[in-house]
């Protein structure tokens, strides 16, 4: 077990040696998983944990993949699909460009999602997925568009109740433990490494999904990504987040309204 | 609320918990805030938010992310996210990998309240069928909080509390009769 003291001069030390700034997370969430890379890389003691924070720029990429949690799933909440494919998705299939950014889009499965979404409704032609992540080595996977073969029956469930009416083993070919996803689906999107915490806005989108990313975050780096994301989005532009997360504590609130009961709010006037 | 005024009990439990619930949580006349972590099928959020706000004289707010916590008041661990502590007194959630299949874990959420709030954390452990919540139960222990399973006798699956007793025998054993005593106002303090 580590001191909260500890697990401070951890998170300095990944920010003083190597530039990634933990100190906005979520202290009881990223406590537990700098203690479970601990244990599971058996350090003979925190000097030694320590010192190999500080010297090994190899051995913190491998552990930022650990502390950043990449569990996500296709059409996952399919009721939230529900509403994209029936209600936003037609709303933005009225612009000339549609432009979509998925803001720590992990592995990936988010991105594939919504571009079936929008191929479904014949508009991923004129749109582009930006699919940004802090993790060189998650976007990578996510480019490749690879993922296991044993996930694609509950990404199928999913689907079906998302509203999808196609045989969802059409989008992909598998190999032996894995499918790779038609790269008719991925021409259009665009991966970059981007971090929520220290870098800017790129573009202006409108639609942004950050759907369970910012529960790792305290609220005051929460309400300055939610500053960021104002930015970056256009007028009547969606953000849609978690179905536990809430704009409602924070200075975007006036300006956005919430649509119906759902996770998302369009930003007004 | 200030830190240290605020006390939390946290209510673990699985297959065979949720009738006992709602048999003794109507009796507690709550000085802390209650969280109430139970395995559940995906989905029915509200459902069990509604059914036990129903039943209960108290408030049961709805949980988001950061929602502050409040001695008083009831707040249900929502399906599919893991269910933290924060030093300040906020909920946080969290979706990394399930613990013992279970997501919300009862161990996760036992442990982080006894990391973040010490004695001032109760921790109760109802009916289940594996063995989440033990680990969690004796660390809230260890923090010098006070800790109760179900009695195992008197449990529909006793096999949850019968761990968390091996792993730590000094947890009282509560009848659900006795269970609203346990968790109200005038509870007996370490």
């Amino acid at each position: 077990m580590l001191t909260d003291a500890e697990i401070d001069a951890v998170v300095q030390a990944i920010y003083d040696y190597h530039g990634y700034d933990f100190t906005g997370y979520s202290l009881a969430s990223l406590k537990r998983r700098i203690v479970r890379v601990y244990e599971l890389d058996r350090f003979a003691g925190f000097a030694q944990f320590l010192s190999q924070v500080r010297g090994s720029r190899e051995y913190v990429e491998h552990m930022i993949e650990e502390l950043t949690v990449n569990v996500t799933e296709m059409f996952r909440d399919p009721a939230f699909y529900q509403t994209l494919r029936r209600e936003i998705i037609p709303l933005l299939g009225t612009k000339p460009f549609i432009r979509i950014w998925h803001a720590g889009c992990s592995s990936g499965e988010e991105v594939y999602s919504v571009a079936i979404l929008l191929e479904e409704a014949g508009l991923l032609e004129k749109s582009v997925l930006y699919a940004t992540d802090l993790s060189p080595a998650v976007i990578e996977n996510a480019r490749k568009g690879i993922f296991p073969l044993k996930a694609m029956k509950q990404y199928s469930e999913n689907y079906l109740q998302s509203g999808g009416a196609r045989d969802f083993s059409s989008y992909y070919t598998a190999h032996y433990t894995s499918v790779k996803f038609n790269e008719n689906l991925s021409r259009k999107m665009v991966y970059a490494v981007h971090n929520l915490v220290s870098d800017h806005s790129f573009n202006e989108f409108d639609l942004i999904l950050c759907r369970n990313v910012m529960i790792y975050f305290d609220k005051p780096l929460q309400e300055r990504v939610l500053q960021l994301f104002d930015q970056s989005l256009a007028h009547l532009g969606f953000l849609a987040l978690g179905s536990k997360e809430t704009i409602n504590h924070s200075s975007l609130k006036k300006t956005y309204k919430q649509w119906q009961n759902q996770r998302i709010w369009q930003k007004m006037n | 609320m200030a830190k240290d005024e605020l006390k939390v009990c946290v209510i673990g439990g699985s297959a065979g918990s949720l009738e006992v619930l709602l048999d003794f949580l109507p009796a507690v006349t709550p000085d802390c805030a209650l969280v109430v972590v139970l395995h559940r099928r995906l989905g029915d959020d509200m459902m069990l938010e509604e059914l036990i706000a129903s039943r209960v004289g108290f408030p049961v707010p709805e949980v988001n992310d950061k929602t502050p916590l409040e001695n008083g008041k009831a707040y249900i661990a929502p399906a599919d996210y893991h269910l933290l502590f924060e030093n300040d007194g906020v909920l946080s959630l969290d979706i990394s990998e399930k613990v013992f299949y279970s997501r919300p874990s009862i161990d996760v959420a036992f442990t982080s309240a006894a990391e973040a709030f010490g004695a001032n954390t109760r921790g109760l452990l109802l009916s289940g069928a594996n063995q989440d919540g033990a680990f969690g139960l004796h660390a809230i222990r260890l923090a010098g909080g006070l800790t109760a399973v179900q009695d195992p006798a008197c449990a529909i699956f006793p096999a949850m509390p019968k761990y968390a007793l091996e792993a730590c025998p000094d947890h009282e054993r509560l009848k659900p009769s006795e269970m609203a005593d346990f968790l109200s106002a005038h509870a007996k303090k370490v």
